[in-house]
């Protein structure tokens, strides 16, 4: 649990300054760092950004009356309806996460070998 | 293992960044496009967005504020006129970004940039065009102006303060979309939004179609199916009137144009007939105010972002409020506190197609006035995204460029091969100094002085004061021409038929206080056939112009809602003159009861297109369906022979005068029909064509329904448009919206001591679709309702306004 707050604070600070991959960066470090397992690293890298991705596009879909969302979602060729895009958009950042802390959990298992925390 | 497994995950991570990284053929790059961080939910702003600021950006010479009223316009207060500029730049691309910069990327040629292989032959028509070659003349004489470059500087430095503050994660939504970033602004982009809107509105050519219809049928037939005046007219300075000056001299009359014999077998998309406008101004004596009031609505097509952008400039020494078009500096239409201006299309003659006689197949020289001269020649070369650039060389003349050259295709097809261009705005112009000057103008002396530096589009200004005056003048640049050159394609090796003056401005056509107390325009005949000058043989038809003035005379006490009534009449001329001579000629025995029952309907109709009627539906379709069947036979446009058909002007006479003219006859069947014949079968695939595109006749053919009104998004994306708009009028209409087009704006301003404007807009203040003055203005738009401008005399205006001050 601490491990996805962990990763859900790293990553939001590193996109207020670095281009929206750099989530993916915070996800591989971490994993790299914190080994527990090549099923959490992807679980929660996944639930860390999938976190933040839905909690801040659902803050500004609510702030904005979702001025926005319905119609994007049309130009996505998806239905106007705002559920659409609150969905695919965090599952689209916890993917991209969950892969890089993968492969962060695997680049360590490779370089620096480690038996599996419990925690 | 490990090392494998190892690779592979970091392998399949990259990849996944890499994919969403980038944008697919029209999906946007995803990872960054719906990151909540950058992404599309950056743009949606929240009711409240717009807060009191105290923004230091630089650039300014003194601080400058601005107070944002309730519709999103903002007034500028500034000390001096670069700073009034600046904030207009700022200001501007803060609503307009994308649009401003998409539209002068469009004039380049440069889309195929940005969206690809699919808009180089797009982007090849606008070079070829010469509108690069324009736009550095233009730019290059505007800046020999003191007054403009100072304007024009501070505007781009304007724009640029703001593109250089601004994040990715803050760039306009369509930046995202398309995946590209803002560049800065430059004064030569200025120039390309002039020369765009020269080719949106003096683009107008049919000069293929008619030497297609000289060489088939002889000039007697020529001359008798497309005359050089219209029987219906009534011309924008009203017939009658005095010219006040002495001609420059009198042209002899063409020699008779030859037809080219080697084919110009092409198609192209016609000047859309409904882009046209309406202004008047009616004076102080028919008012009810004891002052004039200026009416105009510019007709373009209906396209978000909204075409025009609202604001207010003052300085110590100018207060000016109306529309500006993003990418220009200062007021294009609206009022001070002394006069109130505005403008619609002159269809005048300003494109001609010359036929150029190279020497020989490296086309270096070309033959004019008895000798061979250089061709000189233009490199442009086409970015296009996701391909290597492509090199296009053109080839120009003292006539201007050879669009297309014996071999090449040509893409919008609308100029003929082997052909140059002589177009209006390939010679430079300053624009902006008229309306500089127009901006500031004080009474009709500075009207007229304005006026003289307009180049293109040819507008007719129209005008009203303080003192009471009113005046309108269609104005610009007319090549002093011989009457009907350019009808027909041009010999060009001819120096008789080159272009060889402009009509000096002083003799533009004018009027000012013309008895009958109003003035008046709708893209008609600038005048009757007295002005010794010769403009083109074809205006706009003249129903909405007939119907304007057919109010205004006998409008009396005038107020600025019964001008805004008249801006929304949808009474249909058209059907007055056309419909009765089509009903009498119905052969009713034939028809089925459908038939009838839409026989009916137009029977009873009283020629109003209002959103709820249906007999507007079945008139439109009947009239296209009649004009096809009667000219489709002898006339067939086609893309191997580009034909076109009489003006509606011309088959109303043939009605009246010779309904057993030959022209009846279908050609293409053995038996000979009449003109009730070809009538009652047009009227029969009419109804018959609506049954089954909306069923049966009932709610299914209400006018607004089957007009079906779109406000397009620039990048034609349905999802940011308006769709299904409900609204009446029509073409040949005072309110003249159509399926794509109509009033861009409308304005109405009572002229006075203190001047109030009312404005409507088809959308809002912000080209961003995620904000909440994206259409906020559209229902009153729809409903053909004015706001009331707020206009201001000083930065402490009480009342509810979001003040800034720029530092």
């Amino acid at each position: 649990m601490i491990s996805i707050l962990i990763i859900a604070l790293l990553s939001a600070v590193a996109q207020l300054v670095l281009p929206w991959w750099s989530l993916a960066l915070v996800a591989f470090a971490f994993c790299f760092g914190r080994p527990e397992g090549s099923g959490r690293a992807f679980l929660y890298s996944f639930a860390g950004v999938a976190l933040v991705w839905f909690g801040y596009a659902l803050l500004q879909h609510i702030q904005t009356n979702g001025v926005l969302t319905s119609r994007i979602s049309e130009v996505l060729k998806l239905p106007a309806n705002p559920i659409f895009l609150l969905i695919i958009t965090p599952i689209l950042g916890g993917l991209v996460a969950g892969l890089a802390g993968t492969a962060g959990y695997f680049t360590r298992q490779a370089l620096m070998p480690t038996v599996t925390v419990k925690s | 293992m490990r090392i494998l497994k190892a690779l592979l995950s970091t392998v399949i991570a990259v990849a996944l960044v890499y994919a969403l990284n980038r944008s697919w053929g029209v999906v946007p790059a995803l990872g960054s496009f719906v990151s909540p961080f950058i992404g599309f939910w950056q743009n949606a702003e929240k009711p409240d967005q717009l807060q009191p600021q105290d923004l230091t950006i630089g650039g300014t010479r003194q601080p400058v504020e601005v107070l944002f009223d309730s519709l999103h316009i903002p007034h500028v207060f500034a000390q001096n006129d670069h700073d009034a500029y600046f904030a207009q730049g700022y200001l501007t691309a803060r609503d307009r970004l994308w649009q401003m910069e998409f539209q002068t990327h469009a004039a380049a040629g440069r889309v195929a940039e940005i969206v690809g292989d699919r808009a180089t032959e797009l982007d090849r028509y606008n070079r070829r065009l010469g509108m690069g070659f324009a736009a550095e003349q233009s730019v290059k004489y505007m800046m020999q102006d003191s007054v403009t470059r100072e304007s024009i500087e501070a505007y781009s430095a304007g724009i640029n303060a703001y593109i250089n503050g601004l994040k990715p994660g803050q760039y306009p939504l369509e930046y995202k979309l398309l995946g590209y970033a803002p560049e800065l602004w430059t004064p030569l982009k200025s120039a390309y939004f002039l020369k765009y809107m020269s080719g949106v509105l003096a683009l107008g050519a049919d000069d293929v179609a008619m030497t297609n219809i000289l060489a088939k049928y002889g000039p007697e037939v020529t001359n008798d199916l497309f005359p050089n005046y219209p029987t219906h007219e009534d011309p924008i300075i009203p017939s009658g009137t005095k010219w006040d000056f002495l001609p420059v001299y009198y042209l002899k009359s063409p020699m008779n144009p030859v037809p080219g014999k080697n084919g110009f077998a092409l198609n192209w998309p016609r000047h859309d007939p409904a882009i046209g406008s309406n202004n008047w101004a009616v004076a102080a004596q028919k008012s009810a105010t004891g002052y004039p009031i200026l009416a105009n609505d510019p007709h373009l097509a209906l396209n978000l972002p909204s075409i025009w952008y609202l604001i207010q400039l003052h300085t110590p020494t100018l207060n000016v409020m109306g529309a500006s078009m993003p990418g220009s500096p200062g007021i294009i239409g609206g009022f001070n506190q002394h006069i109130a201006w505005g403008e619609t299309n002159v269809g005048s003659d300003v494109l001609d197609f010359y036929k150029i006689k190279f020497k020989d197949n490296s086309r270096r020289e070309y033959w004019h006035d008895n000798k061979w001269k250089p061709v000189t020649r233009r490199i442009e070369v086409v970015k296009i995204k996701g391909k290597p650039d492509l090199v296009d060389t053109v080839l120009y003349t003292h006539h201007g460029p050879v669009m297309y050259e014996p071999g090449q295709k040509s893409f919008a097809k609308n100029f003929p091969v082997g052909y140059a261009v002589r177009w209006v705005a390939h010679d430079p112009a300053n624009e902006l100094k008229c309306f500089y000057l127009l901006n500031r103008a004080k009474n009709h002396a500075d009207y007229r002085g304005a006026l003289t530096y307009y180049g293109a589009p040819a507008q007719n200004f129209v005008f009203a004061d303080v003192n009471k005056d009113i005046a309108i003048a269609p104005n610009g640049r007319f090549p002093l021409k011989k009457k009907l050159q350019g009808k027909f394609l041009l010999d060009g090796t001819d120096p008789n038929d080159d272009w060889r003056a402009y009509i000096p401005a002083d003799q533009n056509p004018h009027v000012k206080n013309p008895p009958r107390g109003f003035v008046s325009s709708a893209n008609q005949s600038s005048t009757d056939p007295t002005y010794p000058y010769y403009l083109n043989w074809q205006f706009a038809p003249h129903e909405r112009g007939s119907r304007i003035n057919r109010r205004l005379t006998a409008m009396q006490h005038a107020t600025a809602d019964s001008i805004r009534d008249l801006q929304f009449d949808t009474y249909n001329i058209r059907a007055e003159e056309l419909l009765p001579k089509l009903l009498s000629h119905v052969q009713s025995g034939s028809l089925s009861a459908a038939q009838k029952q839409a026989l009916a309907t137009l029977q009873n109709w009283t020629y109003y297109q209002t959103t709820a009627e249906l007999a507007p539906t079945i008139f439109v379709e009947w009239e296209k369906r009649f004009m096809d069947a009667l000219w489709g036979d002898e006339l067939p446009d086609a893309d191997s022979l580009p034909l076109r058909k009489p003006s509606a002007d011309r088959t109303i006479r043939l009605l009246t005068e010779t309904p057993t003219a030959r022209w009846f006859d279908d050609v293409r069947t053995a038996q000979k029909e009449t003109a009730a014949d070809i009538i009652t079968s047009s009227f029969r695939a009419a109804v018959d064509t609506l049954t089954k595109r909306h069923g049966p006749q009932g709610a299914g053919w209400q006018w607004a329904n089957t007009k079906a009104t779109k406000i397009s998004h620039l990048a034609r994306l349905d999802a940011l448009s308006a769709l299904n708009v409900q609204v009446g009028g029509g073409a040949t209409v005072v309110n003249a919206i159509t399926s794509k087009t109509g009033p861009s704006w409308r304005l109405v301003v009572e002229l006075g001591p203190t001047p109030t404007g009312y404005a409507a807009l088809p959308g809002g203040q912000s080209g961003n679709p995620g904000s909440p003055y994206y259409l906020n203005m559209l229902e009153t738009w729809r409903k053909g309702q004015l706001t009331k401008l707020q206009y201001l005399t000083s930065p402490k205006s009480p009342g509810n306004y979001v003040r800034w001050k720029l530092n």
